[in-house]
Parts: C-alpha cells; sequence; structure tokens
C-alpha cells in the first residue's frame, strides 16, 4: 500500500507538471482543446489525491505501523475518530490534506468556469497546479506520507492528547481549505493580469471563492481558539501565537478585498488596490502555511524545525515578484475608472475600512515577524507578547468597528448630512445609552477601551436591527407580507447585503465579547484539599473530593467543584486531567503511566450567558511518587530476571512469560489511581471568571450565518434568466420612455442631416 | 497488486486528461473570436453589476439611506450607465450577444 501511495504522489506530480505545461500551451497557440486538456489535469489529480489521502486514512484505520507517520502519530489505544483525524496532526499528512483540498477547489473554480473566462483560465490552471505540485513534491520528496520502516512497531507512539478533541475533526481541514480557496482568486487574478482581462468578469466569478476562503479560513481561526480555551488549560484563547497571527493576517486581506472589490464591480474604482489584495492574501495564505511547517518562530501550532523552510521562502519570492512586477506592468489597464464622489459615501468608508483593516494586518505581521528580525539585526531574539499586539491592534479595531457601523448606514455614491443624522440616530444612541449604562452601572469605565468597544458594538448591533427592520417594513408596505415573511424574503433577494449585515453585527458581538471577557476576567491561582473553599466574583468554589479512573488509553484525575453564589447553587465543575503513557523508558515500568508531560486537560466549564466560570486542577500526585518509584524497582527487576531468562526463545514466548508481570503492573497502577481518591491530598487549581465570552462564541456563529447567507446560491440559473429577462423588460419600458424624445430628436437631426 | 492499480490509474489519468485531445484535434482558437468573446462575458458581468447598483439604490431609497431627489438623480445616471453597457453589448455581439453575455 505504501508503494502505491508514492507512485500515486509521483504520478499526481506528472499530472501537474503536464497540466501547466497544456494550459500554457494551450493559452499561447489558442488551442481550446490543451486548455481542456490541462483542466481535466486538476480533475485528475484531485482524483488521484482523493485516493493517495484514502490510502493514508486505511493505513491508520488498520494501525499499519510499518508507514512511519502512522506509527508517529497514533496508536491501537486512540479512538477510532482520532485515528481519522491523526493524518494531519503530522507534517507528511496533512501536506497530502493540502494537496488534496487545493485539487478539489481547484477543480470546482475551474468546472464552474468552464464555459466562461476563456482567456484568464488556462493561466489561472497553469498557477493553481503550479501551487498544487509544489505541495506534492514537498510530500513527495521531502515529508512523504508513505515513509515506511524497515520493522514494523507493535504499537505506535500514538496521538498527541492536545489533538484528541473534537475541534481537531474541522480546525485543520477547516483551516486548510481556507488557505487552499485564497489560491483560487489570487490565480484568477494573476491570469487576469497577464492576459490583460482586467474587467469585472474574473471578479464576479471568483468572488464567491474569495468569500469561501473568508468563511472556512475564519471558522478555523474559531475553532483553533475554541481548542485552545476549552483543551490547552492555559486559561486564554487566544495568545497571539505566530501560527494563530498567520491566520488572521490573511482572513483580514480577504476582508478588505471583500469590500472593496463591490466598489471595483460598482464603479470600475480601485483595480491596482483589489489586485494587490488579492496578491497578498495568496501570498500570506502560504506564508502562513510556512510559519507552521518551517519552525521558524516558535509555536505550540508548529510541526517544529524541518527543512521545508527555504522551498517555502523560494516560492514566498516568486509570488511577490510575479505580482508586483505584473501590477506595474498591467498599471495603465488598472487605472480607476471613476473617482470618489463623495467622502460621505459608502465607497468612502469602505475605502478607509480597508485601510484600516490593511494596517492592522500590517501591524500584526510586524510583531509576528519581529523576534526574527530582531535576532537578524542585533542577534537577539526579542519576544514580543500579547500586551504589545493589544496596544496597537485594540485601538484600531476600535476604529474599524466604527467604519463597520457607519458603512451599512450610507448610500453609495453620495449621502446628504441630513439622510446621515436620520439614519445614524438610532444606532448613536443605542451606542450612547451602552456607554453611560455600562459606566454607570457597572466597573467598566475603569477600562476605557473596553467600555467603548461595548459602545461601539451596540452602535453596530443598533444599525443593523434598523436596516432589516427598514427594509422589512418597505417590503411589507410593497408587497403585504407579514413582518417574518417580509424580513425572511427581503434577505433572500439581498443576500450579498444582508449576509454582509449578519456578519457585522456577529463580530460586533465578538469583539464585545473579546473586550469583556480579556478586560474583566477575574482569576485566581488557589490550593484546595476537599472540603475547603475560596471566592471568586462573587462565586464561591468548594473543592468537594478528587477522582480518578484508569482506562488502556489514559489516567484521568480530576476533582469535583461546587460553585454557589449567594448560598445557590450554580454549577458542579468537573475538570480531569488525562495521563497517556509515555515511550520513555527512563520512566519506569510504573512511571511511564503517570508521566505528566504527555497529558491533556479537561477544562471544568459552565458556560451561562453572562459568564463562563472555568476551572482547571493540577492533580497532585507527589505523595505517590515514592510508591511509584518503589514500583519501578520491583518490576524493572522483574522484568529484566524473565528478560534475561527467556533472552533465546521466540518474541511470543517472550511475551507469554512477560504477560503475568504486565497483569499484575496494570493491578499496581489502578491501585495506586483508587490512592489517590482515597486520600485528602491538596490541589492546585486555576479558576477563571470571563465575563461575556459566550457572546465572543455566539458572535463567531452569528458571522458563519452571515457567510452562508452571503455565499448561498442565487436562485438556479434558469431563474435567474427569468430575473434579468424581468429586469431587462423593465428597464427597456422605462427607457422607451425616457428615450423617446431622444430618439425623435435625433430623428430629426438625421433628416435635417440628410 | 500495487503495480497493477498504478497502471490502471495511469491508464485513467491518460484517458481523462487526453480526452479532448482526441475529440478535437483541429481546434484551434480565434484569438479575435475569444477576445470578442470575452469582451462579451466583461459586458454582461458589468450589466449584472449595474442592475445590482439599481437594486440596491433603490433599497437604500426605501429604507431611508437616499432622499426622494439623491435617489432620482442617482437611478437616472444609474439607468444611463447601464444603457451604455446594453448598447455596447449590441454593439460587440448583436441580436444574440445578450444571450451569449449570460455565459450560456
Amino acid at each position: 500500500m505504501a508503494q502505491l501511495g508514492r507512485a500515486i504522489l509521483l504520478l499526481g506530480l506528472g499530472v501537474a507538471i503536464y497540466g501547466i505545461a497544456a494550459s500554457l500551451y494551450g493559452a499561447r497557440g489558442g488551442r481550446a482543446d490543451w486548455v481542456d486538456s490541462g483542466r481535466r489535469s486538476v480533475y485528475a489529480l484531485a482524483g488521484l489525491m482523493v485516493f493517495a489521502f484514502a490510502l493514508l486514512e486505511i493505513a491508520f484505520l488498520r494501525n499499519d505501523f510499518s508507514f512511519t507517520v502512522v506509527a508517529s502519530t497514533s496508536s491501537t489505544t486512540i479512538p477510532v475518530f482520532y485515528k481519522l483525524t491523526a493524518p494531519w496532526s503530522s507534517q507528511q499528512g496533512s501536506l497530502l490534506l493540502w494537496v488534496m483540498l487545493s485539487s478539489f477547489w481547484s477543480s470546482a473554480v475551474l468546472f464552474l468556469t468552464r464555459r466562461r473566462l476563456r482567456e484568464i483560465a488556462p493561466y489561472a490552471t497553469a498557477v493553481l497546479l503550479g501551487l498544487g505540485g509544489f505541495f506534492l513534491a514537498l510530500a513527495a520528496f521531502a515529508a512523504n506520507p508513505f515513509d515506511t520502516v524497515r520493522v514494523a512497531p507493535v504499537n505506535g507512539a500514538g496521538l498527541d492528547p492536545l489533538l484528541q478533541h473534537p475541534s481537531m475533526m474541522f480546525h485543520p481541514p477547516m483551516l486548510y481549505s481556507g488557505y487552499t480557496l485564497m489560491a483560487v482568486p489570487f490565480a484568477f487574478g494573476i491570469g487576469a493580469l497577464i492576459t490583460g482581462r482586467l474587467g469585472p468578469e474574473w471578479i464576479r466569478d471568483t468572488r464567491r471563492f474569495a468569500l469561501a476562503a473568508w468563511l472556512f479560513l475564519g471558522a478555523g481561526v474559531v475553532l483553533g481558539a475554541r481548542w485552545s480555551y476549552t483543551e490547552l488549560g492555559w486559561g486564554g484563547y487566544w495568545g497571539w501565537d505566530a501560527v494563530e497571527n498567520a491566520a488572521l493576517l490573511p482572513w483580514l486581506c480577504i476582508t478588505a478585498f471583500i469590500h472593496s472589490v463591490q466598489i471595483q464591480e460598482k464603479r470600475g474604482m480601485l483595480k491596482v488596490w483589489n489586485v494587490s489584495l488579492i496578491a497578498l492574501s495568496g501570498t500570506l495564505a502560504v506564508f502562513g502555511t510556512f510559519l507552521v511547517r518551517s519552525g521558524v518562530l516558535d509555536s505550540i501550532h508548529a510541526f517544529g524545525a524541518s527543512t521545508l523552510g527555504v522551498p517555502f521562502i523560494v516560492l514566498l519570492g516568486v509570488m511577490v515578484a510575479t505580482s508586483i512586477g505584473l501590477i506595474v506592468a498591467r498599471r495603465d489597464q488598472l487605472r480607476s475608472e471613476h473617482r470618489i464622489d463623495s467622502l460621505l459615501s459608502r465607497e468612502a468608508m469602505f475605502l478607509f475600512q480597508n485601510l484600516v483593516l490593511v494596517a492592522m494586518a500590517f501591524v500584526i505581521f510586524w510583531l509576528t515577524l519581529f523576534p526574527l528580525i530582531s535576532e537578524v539585526i542585533t542577534g537577539n531574539k526579542v519576544a514580543v507578547g500579547p500586551p504589545a499586539f493589544s496596544e496597537v491592534v485594540v485601538p484600531i479595531a476600535l476604529i474599524l468597528v466604527l467604519l463597520m457601523g457607519i458603512g451599512p448606514m450610507i448610500s453609495w455614491r453620495r449621502a446628504t448630512v441630513a439622510n446621515l443624522r436620520h439614519n445614524l440616530s438610532l444606532p448613536i444612541a443605542a451606542g450612547l445609552v451602552t456607554l453611560v449604562a455600562a459606566a454607570l452601572l457597572t466597573d467598566a469605565a475603569r477600562r476605557p477601551y473596553a467600555l467603548v468597544m461595548f459602545a461601539l458594538g451596540a452602535f453596530v448591533v443598533a444599525g443593523v436591527l434598523q436596516e432589516l427592520y427598514r427594509g422589512a417594513r418597505a417590503r411589507r408596505a410593497a408587497t403585504g407580507e407579514l413582518w417574518p415573511l417580509a424580513a425572511v424574503a427581503l434577505v433572500r433577494r439581498n443576500r450579498r447585503r444582508y449576509g454582509g449585515y449578519t456578519v457585522h453585527a456577529g463580530f460586533a458581538l465578538l469583539l464585545i465579547g473579546v473586550a469583556a471577557s480579556s478586560s474583566f476576567q477575574s482569576s485566581t491561582d488557589v490550593v484546595l484539599t476537599p472540603g475547603q473553599s475560596t471566592k471568586l466574583d462573587g462565586y464561591t468554589f468548594r473543592y468537594v473530593r478528587p477522582t480518578a479512573s484508569a482506562s488502556a488509553a489514559k489516567l484521568e484525575f480530576g476533582a469535583v467543584i461546587d460553585v454557589t453564589r449567594g448560598g445557590h447553587q450554580v454549577q458542579t465543575l468537573w475538570p480531569r486531567r488525562g495521563y497517556y503513557p509515555s515511550t520513555d523508558t527512563s520512566d519506569g515500568p510504573i512511571g511511564r503511566f503517570f508521566d505528566n508531560t504527555n497529558a491533556d486537560t479537561t477544562v471544568g466549564l459552565d458556560a451561562g450567558f453572562l459568564n463562563n466560570i472555568w476551572a482547571v486542577g493540577n492533580p497532585n500526585l507527589g505523595p505517590l511518587a515514592p510508591e511509584i518509584n518503589r514500583g519501578n524497582q520491583l518490576f524493572s527487576a522483574d522484568i529484566d530476571t524473565i528478560e534475561a531468562r527467556t533472552a533465546r526463545l521466540s518474541v511470543a514466548q517472550q511475551n507469554a512469560a512477560l504477560a503475568p508481570v504486565w497483569v499484575l503492573r496494570n493491578d499496581v497502577v489502578e491501585a495506586l489511581v483508587r490512592q489517590y481518591t482515597q486520600h485528602r491530598w491538596p490541589v492546585e487549581f486555576q479558576l477563571l471568571v470571563f465575563p461575556l465570552i459566550s457572546w465572543m462564541w455566539a458572535g463567531a456563529l452569528i458571522m458563519v450565518l452571515g457567510g452562508l447567507i452571503a455565499l448561498w446560491p442565487v436562485p438556479s440559473l434558469g431563474r435567474r434568466r427569468r430575473q434579468l429577462a424581468a429586469d431587462r423588460a423593465r428597464l427597456a419600458l422605462e427607457l422607451a420612455a425616457e428615450l423617446e424624445p431622444v430618439e425623435a430628436s435625433l430623428a430629426d437631426d438625421r433628416q435635417v442631416v440628410a | 497488486m500495487s503495480y497493477l492499480i498504478v497502471l490502471v490509474l495511469l491508464l485513467g489519468v491518460v484517458l481523462v486528461v487526453t480526452q479532448p485531445l482526441r475529440r478535437a484535434r483541429d481546434a484551434v482558437r480565434d484569438p479575435d473570436a475569444g477576445r470578442a468573446a470575452s469582451e462579451l462575458l466583461d459586458l454582461g458581468a458589468a450589466r449584472d453589476a449595474k442592475y445590482r447598483e439599481i437594486r440596491d439604490a433603490e433599497l437604500d431609497h426605501e429604507t431611508g439611506k437616499l432622499s426622494d431627489d439623491d435617489w432620482l438623480a442617482i437611478d437616472s445616471t444609474l439607468r444611463s450607465e447601464a444603457v451604455e453597457i446594453l448598447r455596447e453589448l449590441d454593439r460587440v455581439s448583436g441580436p444574440i450577444g445578450t444571450r451569449r453575455a449570460d455565459g450560456v
């Protein structure tokens, strides 16, 4: 099976190279057959990669430890669910996933545009295959998922316990989908620049893919934050880690593009800006992948040091140089067709908002790379922590939210001050009421930035609700529909607009959650013995009793914590820590089950509308150490004796001789686990109360909903045609009435000339 | 067995990828026709965007973001621009232009 996998990778690489050549030959020679052949190469590559990935999944499911990647990231004891997700926990498997997703999305866009974009598509095909081929070459020659070991171990090293979390089923594929989808508008943008076909068509046909990239990448980032919050147990969800930032950078740029491209569609403006944003988003997507894989920056999410850095730097250099070269070469064709009519217009708001988004991306990029830059210049790697990011990013985020609130309230082309006043009155009032209420009724005033964020968030949400209300009211007036039906019909007829507004409302809620949870969280580190309690933010936490369990996969030590407020029961929390057997022989036959370097955390969580109560405990296994050491000595001696006595026997006979020892060892481990629950040993807890953090997750869900509304396909082609025909007929009728006098005068002129 | 599967895959890939070459060996594209088709599609996209802009302005008016006077002025401008695009479409394509510009 490994041979087959390796052969498929090489075959795929051949197909990618052929596809690039066929597409370019077809494009240069005007040969539609070669162009079609190049496009079909992408389909073939997608099929091959699905097959190769299926082979890898089968190897994981069958516990085929002859595969290096299976032996290093799986074991017989991990659940099937995590065996399915294990392929992308390794460098090799994730590269294959990248190529599979990339070829899948490339096939989708090329299939959908097969009768359009005939000049641009061949070059876009070549770019997409070039990117796919690059990653495939890495998978085939530098980090091959089908590499095998000479002697397969009986069991694998197991999957990192931190990755055994439901989010891991979706988080990496979402991120990779976002990254690979980002390649689609990038490739078509490059194709448009090469051919000089810089009209609105390529934007219309790839806009949806840009939106999908935004949606997938954003969802992936949020899932990663959720994983961090519930699994890592460090007391937060976003640490401004290099890899987290790497995903945020292209997301910010594609967000800017999704807005500014509307100006190009409507007004033929910002063409240079838009192709630059697309080039930047595509390059940053590869840059993010580079950060994860090269190990140049320290990150919990990275795959560690590797040799993949140099090829990535070459690829990034080619992408940047090509993009800049093409934009400069086409600068004449990229001139704007119009100018912004007024600073009081939606175009102007979008432009300001774009500048803010790009400024934010630049700041995050700079601070993320600062350790590298400082090392190059001074020789010392200067670490940049979360406070440095927050200090700069938070004020920019406030400006962004302000513009996000004003944008939907203002019309395209021009707005009057009177209109603006009419539209902004209610949202401003909502913002002011929130500001005053939060300042007077809570202690929010001690954090001015957070206070302003609450007010701006309310401003945005009120604006969106007002828009929805007014739109539905107008529809009701025209059709007499009921309010809910009118609202639904309004959204269905204007998916982009109201999908976008929904995203704005969700983002505002998300930022309110971020501001509240980061500025007003209460935390304490406390050591408690069973029966003792502590107070935090009005809540009483009582450590009731320890818990422990043993299974083949892991030992779990936890605690039962009762949370009360004002004498009333709020919730019972069950924080736990799982210990997975280590493969380090120096831990000893008993000690390897209690090695906390291979442990994961299950947070005790009460997720309420206003507060999240969060608890983790660090089990105190110190008192068990003497018995663990004694067990190590006894069992090591026993095992050594049996192994010496059976050295000349077969492996099966050796295993049979050792079997009673393993049974006894398991009994000892279980007895030690039971001891933990029978004693009142003190445990160190980290307790936190996060206000409004549920709003953050709810906001993210609303953003996804808004993204789906905007992304949802427009009515079928037939219905679209009928709609277009109706639009045309209506326009023609109205124009006929308007143009009648003009035509009459032209006819008179012609008669005069004749 | 692996070799056999690889051969089958190779054969499948060759068949899929070369199908257009076997079907139409003389499919040389007329560059002028290609350019005209692309221009048509660009105009079709511009027309769709303009229709959307007209609807957006209408909705802006209905939701109170545009006064009556402003809306009438903008709507008139947009419709003139739409007429220009439609005329351009007719010029480039003749009577079937709009149909082809839909990409069908």
